[in-house]
């Protein structure tokens, strides 16, 4: 196993956000997380990639105990995150950007760092053309570019992406799960936050759906695109059949 | 429309109104290489070393001694804000008791060398390594506090500072301490004699540190130091995602901030002969603060610019007419405002405010902060973070 959450619970002050979250992620996978707005998909990223403190539960990874790590070190470790909302720096040019994302590979790693600029702009040859242009000119679309590049550029072994698709345009949602689906072919494990349930059900393998910070749905990706609970809870697929919508569907595990 | 979306529309015309000189010119200087900008230092230094001259004070200050402004408020203020410059212009962190460390400097200049007289060159490291030390013991309990909250320590931290000076003894109370030796003089130069008279050789030893601070903060500015501290500015979470130690970086750029507050006390105290708790008050974070903000906080020239401006402006405008006028003019309003200098503040209030509306970056910014306020980030607490950035056209 990769990665692995047992019984994570995170606190905001006295609210908590993550109830006892059991997660696990193995080599090679793409895993999504998805539920309703709120119910703790960000806050079990930013535990994970360590800006979170939990209160109890424990995180693994590649068999060490990271749970208090603090989050710098874990990029070291290969623990890479696109955050929500991009968080493109935005006094710092593309390449200042992308050089950023490189910042904990130091000594012998850096030999590499050329290729991998090299990779980013393949991926995404827009921002290639873009690159002395400064991160908060970039169009919103741009930015996601960005922040994937940029998170690829700490050669990661498991990528988490916050919401790739937030706020862009149909064709570059699908352009963006393409390029998703190409960096888990080039041996990147993903574990994968989306909104956009279908998109990301038929992508990963697996799925793990969230409500109010608790699993209540963890199970084979393909399974919960079929499913009707799920489907009437996050897909819109079954709203007029449902009635209630909402958190009624989504019971059974 | 609710007024306040009015008063948005009507700044938002008014900036884009602001004819903008300063942004062409800063531009083609980002152009230059590294070989063409050196003529452009070496010209400032020139002005820098001449600027003693007497004909330059019959302009400068024609009614009072221009050298002795040129040491103190000018020199002075320019590298306290260069020290400040890094903590608030670089690392993003608001300091509002940035004062404390001068006084540092100053108080370990004053006791070594008058209790256990030790020479100031001697005494100046000394002074640096325990105003940094001061920074760090600062720092590290309230760095992990962001934005407002910090400046609210910080501010507690340099009125702690000037308190403690007054009910220590050994520190002289409120009468501060007196006798303080001048440095020794270097050879037979006249411009390295230090005396009593002649503040010219003081103006030189501070331009000399000016210098210095210059150029490691360009150095440090362009590497990875400078890198991680524009990381945690404009974004500290994401700053740690990308492998940042931020709370170190923070602390860094504490000490080294509070260390250049710390060498300028040192200087201060040695050309002061006689120095008092009431030569550190809030109101000196304060004006230094605004010279960064006003300058264009990050960018070198700027700060030196804003400084400048807050030292030589009130000192020229005092005796000018123009001074004399609008002093009398608020007399009329406020028939007990006090002088020029009292007025000073109120004037520059009014000047902080008028910038923070049409020119928020500063009147020298650098490009980098620019696109941070665009985006309404860029640290300094909320000073940073809450400037108002109106919608690029109103609906009618
Ligand atoms: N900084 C914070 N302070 C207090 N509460 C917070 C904070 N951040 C998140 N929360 C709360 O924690 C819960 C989980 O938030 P989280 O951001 O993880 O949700 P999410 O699943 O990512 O939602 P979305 O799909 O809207 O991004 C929410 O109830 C939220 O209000
Ligand atoms: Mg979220």
């Amino acid at each position: 196993m990769l990665l692995e959450l047992k019984d994570v619970h995170v606190h905001y002050g006295k609210v908590e956000a993550l109830k006892g979250i059991s997660i696990t992620v193995d080599e090679g996978e793409i895993v999504t997380l998805i539920g309703a707005n709120g119910a703790g998909k960000t806050t079990t990223l930013k535990t994970i990639s360590g800006v979170r403190p939990v209160t109890s539960g424990s995180v693994t990874f590649r068999g060490d105990n990271i749970t208090s790590l603090p989050g710098h070190r874990r990029v070291e470790r290969g623990l890479s995150q696109a955050p929500e909302g991009r968080g493109i720096f935005p006094g710092m040019t593309v390449v200042e950007n992308l050089e950023m994302g490189a910042y904990a590979r130091r000594g012998s790693q850096r030999k590499e760092v050329p290729a991998d600029f090299e990779r980013v702009y393949q991926l995404f040859p827009r921002l290639a053309e873009r690159r002395s242009q400064m991160g908060g000119t970039l169009s919103g679309g741009e930015q996601q570019m960005l922040a994937i590049g940029r998170a690829l550029m700490a050669r990661p072994q498991v990528l988490l992406l916050d919401e790739p698709s937030m706020g862009l345009a149909p064709k570059l949602v699908s352009q963006i799960f393409q390029i998703i689906r190409e960096i888990s072919a080039q041996g990147t494990t993903i574990l994968l936050v989306e909104q956009n349930a279908v998109q990301a059900l038929s992508l990963a393998h697996r799925a793990y759906v969230l409500e109010s910070g608790l699993v209540v749905r963890s199970a084979d990706a393909h399974s919960l695109l079929d499913d009707e609970s799920v489907r009437a809870a996050y897909l819109g697929g079954a709203v007029g059949s449902g009635g209630s919508g909402g958190s009624g569907g989504s019971g059974g595990s | 429309m609710s007024p306040l979306a009015k008063l948005r529309g009507a700044m938002a015309r008014a900036r884009r109104a602001m004819p903008d000189i300063v942004g062409p010119v800063g531009r083609r200087w980002e152009r230059l290489s590294q070989w063409q900008r050196r003529p452009f230092y070496v010209l400032a230094l020139a002005i820098a070393v001449l600027a003693p001259a007497n004909s330059v004070g019959r302009i400068m200050a024609p009614a009072s001694d221009w050298k002795t402004i040129l040491f103190n408020p000018i020199g002075v203020y320019i590298l306290l804000a260069l020290g400040l410059n890094v903590v608030v212009g670089l690392a993003g962190l608001l300091d509002l008791g940035y004062v404390a460390f001068f006084a540092v400097g100053a108080y370990t200049m004053a006791t070594l060398a008058t209790h256990r007289h030790w020479s100031f060159w001697l005494v100046l490291p000394i002074g640096i390594i325990l105003a940094a030390f001061a920074g760090v013991i600062l720092g590290a309990p309230t760095l992990r506090l962001r934005g407002d909250y910090l400046a609210i320590v910080t501010l507690g931290f340099g009125e702690i500072v000037r308190r403690i000076a007054i009910n220590t003894n050994s520190l002289g109370g409120p009468r501060g301490i007196s006798g303080i030796p001048h440095p020794p003089s270097i050879g037979h130069v006249k411009a390295l004699t230090y005396g009593v008279l002649d503040p010219k050789p003081y103006y030189y030893l501070l331009l000399a540190m000016i210098v210095l601070v210059i150029f490691v903060g360009r150095r440090l500015e362009r590497s990875r130091v400078g890198r991680s501290w524009q990381a945690v500015r404009e974004d500290e979470d994401v700053a740690e995602l990308m492998g940042v130690p931020s709370f170190k970086f923070k602390l860094w750029a504490f000490a080294i901030g509070a260390s250049i507050g710390g060498m300028c006390g040192v200087i201060f105290a040695s050309k002061q002969i006689a120095i008092t708790p009431d030569n550190f008050p809030f109101l000196l974070s304060v004006l230094i603060l605004a010279a960064v903000v006003l300058g264009g906080s990050g960018n070198i020239p700027g700060v030196i610019l804003g400084a400048f401006l807050v030292a030589w402006l009130p000192e020229y405008l005092r005796d000018a007419s123009f001074g004399k006028f609008v002093v009398r003019q608020v007399h009329h309003v406020l028939p007990r405002a006090g002088s020029f200098s009292d007025l000073r503040v109120l004037i520059f209030g009014g000047a902080l405010v008028v910038m923070m509306i049409f020119r928020p970056e500063g009147l020298l910014p650098s490009r980098k902060r620019r696109a941070e306020l665009a985006e309404g980030q860029g640290g300094m607490g909320s000073l940073g973070g809450t400037v108002v950035v109106p919608p690029p056209e109103e609906s009618k």
